[in-house]
This record gives structure tokens, sequence and C-alpha cells, in this order.
């Protein structure tokens, strides 16, 4: 990040259980209410299916089983961001989509050894503001590790 | 005057015209006798000539023309067809296809062509001396009526006599000139409609610059042409002036001119004379060849004018939209139905019925002969053959099966590589194939056939095969196979590691085991359009590849079906029947639920079982079934219930869910839903 040091990144911030969460906004396409998920078989837990994105089909991740946190209740708030990745779009269900905000990128520090239940390797880092905590997702990881596993199911 | 416009139509056409030389000059080779072939490679390769030389590509026009001599030559049987002069015309052939290569990828299209020139040259030489000064004379000639293009100023005594036969016949001779526009941009498709009328009207008896100098766009803006009509002078001018772009046309009544010249000619000494004789004898000869070639090309281009050319893109976009149609079209006979209301449901039965014409035609203008690549291999095959000694009889069935026009883009290269491989590799030495008591030619047999939703490409030899030993030591040195995983595997198994990558990398390898040199890319270039490739392989008796590709029509047929509460689509290509059977009709063998099916046993698939759905309701006495096949095999999927039969447009899961297994696809409902589409290939094993 050396020559960004100083810059600011809009960041989308989403909830998962009791913590906040950011992606770069220029990663997220849009925000969308749950809709119908059509079930795909054979594929891992987490993913919950695909639904009809404005004629395209898109494959839905819930982010909380992803990090093996607990499944998520029927909430309003519930929707899913759309990110997209080497022109490779994937929706992720999230509790609730907060907010945008200005992050430095001075101010990211390096992931802690422990955040959470969250693994590690899904986190690029974590950013403080005020008495808010954000962990920035590292969204290679969480697609490119995802990859893998359905190869070898 | 901006070529660019036209250097697309050009490319496209100077390919077709080089494939038509290439496909010609091998039938000629087998049939040296049959001299129309040879016209035919003319016409092409004077068409070639008149498009270089308009749009300024001068080397290409050069060598075509040389090209042309010595074709002129062999068609008037001064030259005979041998095996060099084959040689020489093909290496012609390859430079001119260079040369169009080097333009379609932006080049200036230029070559150092004077060496096969001088070949050329050489070679109508060395076979027939005066067929060569005549020919110059003729150019001279014809140069010379290239310089006198602003009104006919001679007649010859022959032409002479036709006027003035015609003349006693009640007939009247006219000189017309006419001239066009300065913007004029096709200038001979004016000459060409110019023509049209004037030999309604009558017989057009001489054209100054000659018909093939007009044809070929080589004279400035006017030219003139004689002709005998009943048509009176006015009539002609009216009826030329029709033409568009024609700036100025000018008919002058002939005799008086005509007497005039001829009397100076007759002025000329004797020797004169006999010499024009000749020319005139030899100018007929010609006009009357010219006037077949250009009766032929008249038909040629009435035929072609009936088809456009469509950027690939623009049929994309169309596609593109006509897949949105579809997708409302199913929302819409949902809506009619539910809402029940007669005028609406006629109104989208109709619709329907319209808009799934419209697909066919959509679909139909994406597919192209798969021929388009297979007609470049028998030249390949003729050179590689020389090349590596051997003798190879090539075998094409089912070019005229239709793939996809994006399969057909990339299928080219992977089929090249098989081919070298089988050619290479598979096909013996000829002292080799006599002493195993093969035929001394090798049998390549190139095919391609339908069936279901996909195409196969087979490519098949009668060569050596692949050793199976050999594979595997080479696998295990190269570390693509353990031990352990050696001694399991079946022989198709073996070959198929010589699609690893590992494989390929090592030159020793690909030469001593026979094949392997590059066959990953092979592998990989038709894994990624959705196919696959398997070998099948007899030792000393041959090979086969068999290519699997998906005909990718982005909108098929299915009959969508219901298991529990989730909908999934089945491809009606791969289903012979539906049926609902009794329980109990239900057999057990060897552990497996099968149902005898019109005599057959064919095993049960539940797919509630193989896609997990959650079962919520519980049995009934009948099950529902869809028959479906994989070549021979079959199997009867278990469903719930039938929704019926929809078009559906494909589409892609996306690489994030790449390899589902069972799942060929999604596709989206008339509610906005999607469904999943079966792949029943994976079903049945």
């Amino acid at each position: 990040m050396g020559e960004y040091l100083s810059e600011d990144v809009k960041f989308i911030v989403f909830q998962l259980q009791d913590e906040e969460y950011g992606i770069p906004v220029h990663q997220v396409r849009s925000i969308e209410k749950v809709q119908y998920i059509t079930r795909v078989p054979r594929t891992a837990p987490y993913i919950k299916g695909v639904i009809n994105l404005r004629g395209v089909v898109t494959p839905i991740v819930d982010l909380r089983s992803r990090f093996g946190l607990e499944e998520q209740v029927n909430l309003d708030s519930l929707r899913i961001i759309i990110v997209s990745k080497d022109e490779m779009d994937v929706g992720f269900i999230v509790d609730a989509a907060n907010d945008v905000i200005d992050i430095p990128l001075n101010i990211i520090e390096p992931a802690p050894e422990v955040v959470g239940a969250v693994q590690v390797d899904f986190i690029k880092g974590v950013a403080k503001l005020d008495k808010r905590l954000i962990v920035m997702i590292d969204l290679e990881e969480v697609l490119k590790v995802e990859k893998d596993r359905l190869l070898t199911v | 005057m901006d070529m660019n416009q036209y250097l697309e139509v050009f490319i496209e056409e100077s390919k077709e015209h080089l494939q038509s030389c290439n496909e010609k000059l091998l039938e000629l080779e087998k049939n040296p006798k049959d001299l129309s072939i040879v016209n035919e490679i003319f016409r092409s390769a004077h068409t070639l000539k008149g498009m270089s030389a308009t749009m300024g590509y001068e080397d290409i026009a050069n060598l075509t023309h040389q090209m042309e001599n010595v074709l002129d030559a062999i068609r008037n049987e001064k030259l005979a067809v041998t095996s060099d002069l084959f040689d020489a015309v093909f290496v012609s052939v390859d430079n001119l296809e260079e040369m169009v290569f080097s333009i379609a990828q932006g080049g200036d299209g230029k070559k150092d062509v004077s060496a096969v020139v001088e070949m050329l040259k050489k070679i109508e030489d060395g076979e027939d001396l005066n067929h060569d000064s005549s020919k110059s004379e003729n150019q001279g000639n014809s140069l010379n009526q290239n310089h006198n293009n602003h009104a006919i100023q001679e007649y010859d005594d022959f032409e002479y006599t036709i006027i003035q036969q015609s003349r006693e016949q009640g007939f009247s001779a006219y000189e017309v000139t006419i001239s066009l526009r300065e913007d004029c941009l096709l200038k001979a498709a004016r000459v060409f409609m110019v023509f049209e009328i004037l030999e309604q009207l009558g017989e057009v008896i001489k054209a100054v610059p000659s018909v093939d100098l007009l044809e070929e766009e080589k004279f400035d803006s006017q030219f003139s042409v004689a002709i005998i009509t009943n048509d009176s002078s006015d009539d002609i001018h009216n009826k030329v002036m029709k033409v568009s772009e024609i700036k100025e046309v000018v008919v002058q009544q002939l005799d008086h001119l005509a007497m005039m010249n001829n009397q100076a000619n007759s002025q000329a000494t004797v020797l004169v004379e006999t010499n024009q004789n000749d020319e005139v004898e030899k100018e007929t000869h010609q006009h009357v060849q010219e006037n077949s070639v250009k009766a032929a090309e008249k038909q040629v281009a009435a035929t072609s004018s009936k088809t456009i050319r469509v950027n690939i893109e623009r049929l994309d976009i169309l596609m593109n939209l006509f897949e949105e149609l579809v997708i409302d079209r199913g929302r819409l006979e949902q809506i009619s139905k539910d809402l029940n209301n007669n005028e609406l449901n006629e109104t989208v039965e109709r619709m329907s019925r319209i808009s799934g014409d419209l697909q066919n035609i959509i679909l139909n203008m994406r597919m192209v002969p798969v021929e388009t690549v297979f007609n470049r291999f028998p030249r390949m095959i003729r050179q590689l053959a020389k090349d590596l000694n051997k003798k190879i009889n090539l075998e094409i069935i089912g070019a005229e099966t239709e793939l996809d026009r994006t399969v057909i883009d990339e299928i080219g290269d992977p089929l090249v590589h098989l081919l070298r491989n089988a050619i290479d590799h598979g096909i013996e030495m000829p002292d080799v194939r006599l002493k195993n008591g093969k035929s001394e030619e090798g049998h390549v047999v190139l095919s391609a056939y339908h069936s279901g939703n996909h195409v196969f490409i087979e490519i098949e030899d009668d060569g050596a095969g692949i050793n199976r030993e050999r594979v595997l030591k080479k696998a295990l040195d190269r570390g693509v196979v353990t031990e352990q995983q050696a001694a399991t595997l079946t022989d198709k198994q073996v070959y198929e590691l010589i699609f690893s990558s590992g494989f390929s990398t090592a030159d020793q390898i690909s030469d001593i085991s026979g094949r392997g040199v590059g066959l990953d890319v092979v592998k990989s270039t038709i894994e990624s359009l959705g196919g696959s490739v398997s070998i099948d392989s007899v030792e000393s008796k041959g090979s086969k590849f068999s290519i699997q590709l998906p005909l990718t029509l982005s909108i098929i047929s299915v009959m969508l079906v219901e298991l529990q509460n989730e909908k999934y689509a089945i491809p009606l290509s791969s289903i012979i029947e539906t049926a609902v059977i009794k329980k109990d009709a239900i057999l057990q063998a060897h552990n497996q639920q099968v149902i005898d099916f019109r005599g057959k046993i064919v095993p049960l698939v539940y797919l509630t079982e193989i896609f997990e759905v959650p079962v919520e309701t519980g049995n009934e006495d009948y099950v529902s079934l869809i028959i479906v096949r994989k070549g021979e095999k079959m199997a009867a999927l278990v469903v719930d219930s039938f929704i019926g039969q929809q078009e559906i447009v494909l589409k892609s899961l996306g690489n994030y869910l790449s390899s589902v297994f069972a799942i060929s696809g999604a596709t989206i409902l008339g509610d906005g839903q999607v469904a999943l589409i079966i792949d029943c290939n994976a079903l049945i094993k």
C-alpha cells in the first residue's frame, strides 16, 4: 500500500453478527435486497445458490457460514452485497449494510492474530475509527479459497 | 478514394478465392485432364488480381497476374500439368495467402514476390516460348488500348464487316461514350450495369478499354462501347443514364466514323493488314473467351448478390436482445395462462409462434458448416505428406455439419494439431506399412456429425497406434503418475496421459512415445469451449481422437420438471420420452433399481437423492420418469412432476461455480426465478 499511505478510500461497511466489516467501494457493484435463491446442489455449504440479478445468474455466498459464524436468523435488514472480482460477480449475504465511509489507508493495521471467530486468512487488516473497529476483508482470499475447494468436491 | 471501408470485404473475398484456388488445385491434381477446373481457378485468380489492383496491392496483383498467365497456358493446352508446375502454383498461392493475411492483420500486404514470379515465368517459358511472346504482344495491345480510352478510334476489318452487315439488315451501330462521375465508388459495378443494359438493347461488339480492363477498374472515368441495335440513340442514352453515378452519355451514330477509320486503315501496307487480321482473330478469340467468362461471372454475381456479410458482433447483439425477448415471452405466456383471457391468449400464442420462427432464423444465421475449417486440411495434408515422404489419403466425412460460429473460430487450431499428430506420429513410413502388411498409403478419416446436443469431430488414422508401455514409462519418468497409480490405470487412462502438460514440454518423450507434442494445449482449448476430447487406440492398428463439442446454442428446448419445490430443466435433445409407471413395476437388479422399458433394462436415477433435495411430501403410488440417453446408454430420471416443455435461454453459472456436478448451466424462468439445467451425460455412467 506504500504510495497510497495518506489516501482515503471509500469502504462499504456491513455487519455480521456483532462486528463491522469493510470492502472497498470499487469492488462492490450493488447492494440488493434478499430475493428468491435457487439452491445449487452438491456445492459447499456456504454457497446458498444463485439468483437472477437483472438477467445475470449470480452465485450467492452466505458470508456468515463462509466465516464459520453461526447462521443468521431471517432479519429484515439482510442484504446481498454484489462484489466483482476479475469480471466474476458474486453476492454476499450479510446481516446489514450499514454505510459508506472514508477510511485513510494509513490507519489500517495488519490483522491481529485473533479477530473474533473469523479466520485470519480472510482479513486484510483492521481499521479503528473512533470507537468502531472495522475489519477489512480480503476479497481475493474469500473467493479464491472457495474456488479451490469447489474443484476438489 | 478511401479504401478502408472495402478492406474487410476485400480480405474476406480474397480468402475465399484463395481457398477455392487451393481446393480446385487439389482437385486438378487428381484429374489433370479436366480443364474446366483450370477455368475455375483462373476465374478466382482473375478476380483476385482485379480486386488487389483496385485496392492498390501491387505485389498480389503481380503474382496473380503471372499465375494467371500460367493457368491460361494450361487451359489453352500450351502447358502440360506437371507436379513441378503444381508445386510452383501452390507456392504462389501460399505467398498470396501470406500477403492477404498480412493485410488482414493490419500490414501493408507487401512481399518480395519476384522469385516466385520468376519461377512461374520460367515454367511458362520453359514449355512454350512462342506463347510467351504472343502474351507480351497481347499485353502491348491492351496497353495500347488503355491509352486511347476516350473514344474508339479504330475498328478493324472484322468489326467493320459486322457493322456493315448489320446495317444491311436494318440495325444501326452506335458508339456510346460513358463518363462516370468523379466520386463514383464502384466503377466496375457501374460498368457491369451499363453492359447489362446495353446487352439488352443489342450486341456489344467492342469496348475501349477492353472488357477485361473495365472489369478490373483499370480506366479513369470514361469508356466507350460500340453497339449494334434496333433502338434509337435517344433510347440508348436514356436507358444508360438510368444507371446511377453516371455523369454523361454520348451516343454517336457509327457508320460515318467507321467508314472513315476503315478507309484510313486500308491505306496501310499489306503487311500491316495481315498483321491486323491476325490480331482480329486473336481479338475475337479473346472476346469469345471473355464473354464466356463474363457470363459465368454474371451468374456468380447474381447468386452472390443475395447474400450479405454481417459482422459477427452485430449477430451477437441481436442474439442477446432476442434472449431478453424469449425470457419476456415466457413471462407473458405465464401471465396469459393465469389471467385466462381469450384475446390475450390468442395474441400471446401468435407472438410465441412468430418469435419461435424468428429464433430459428437467428440461430441458423450463426451456424456455419464445419467445412469452412475442414477445407483447409487437404492442402495441409498434401504438404505434410510430401515433407515426410509418406503417402496419405485424407477422407472427410460430414463437412456439412453445422456448428455455432464461435466454436468454428476456435476449433481450427486444435484440429490442425491433431491431424499433424496423426500424420507425423501415427502413420508409418510406406515401407514400414508394407512390411506390416498394410497398404502403402495411410488412411486418415476426419469426420463430423451431430448427436443430441453435441457435435462430434473425430480424427481416425490406421497408423501405428499408441504403445501403452512406452507412454507409461515416460509418464513415470516425468513424474506424471506414480508407480502405484500406473499399475491400476486402464488403457484409456494411459492414453489420456499424453494430454497431460508434463508430456508436452520434453521433446525426447515425443520422439520415443510418438505422440504428445503440445496436446495439453489441444485439450485445454477444447475444454474451454465446453467440450471434451478422448482417445481410443489399438497398437499397430491405429488411433482415434474424438472431440465432443456443445452446439453452444444459447437457446434450447427443455422439459421443466419439479423435484419437490425446486424446478429443473432437462434438455429435450437428450430425452427419449416421459413415462408414469406404477411403483410395483420397479425391479431390483444387483442392488440397483431398474425398469423394463420397451424390453430394455433401464436403471433408475433418483434426482432428489442426487441433488440432495429436501423432501417434504410423502411417497406416492406412481413414479414419473424421464427416459434420457447418452449414445447407446439410457437412464430413467425419477422426478416428482412434469411442468412442461419450454424454450429457455442458456446462462452460465459463471466461473465461481464452474464445476457443479451434473449441472450444465442455468436459465431464468418466466417468473424471474433461476432454474438449473441438468446435464444428463454426467448422470449416465
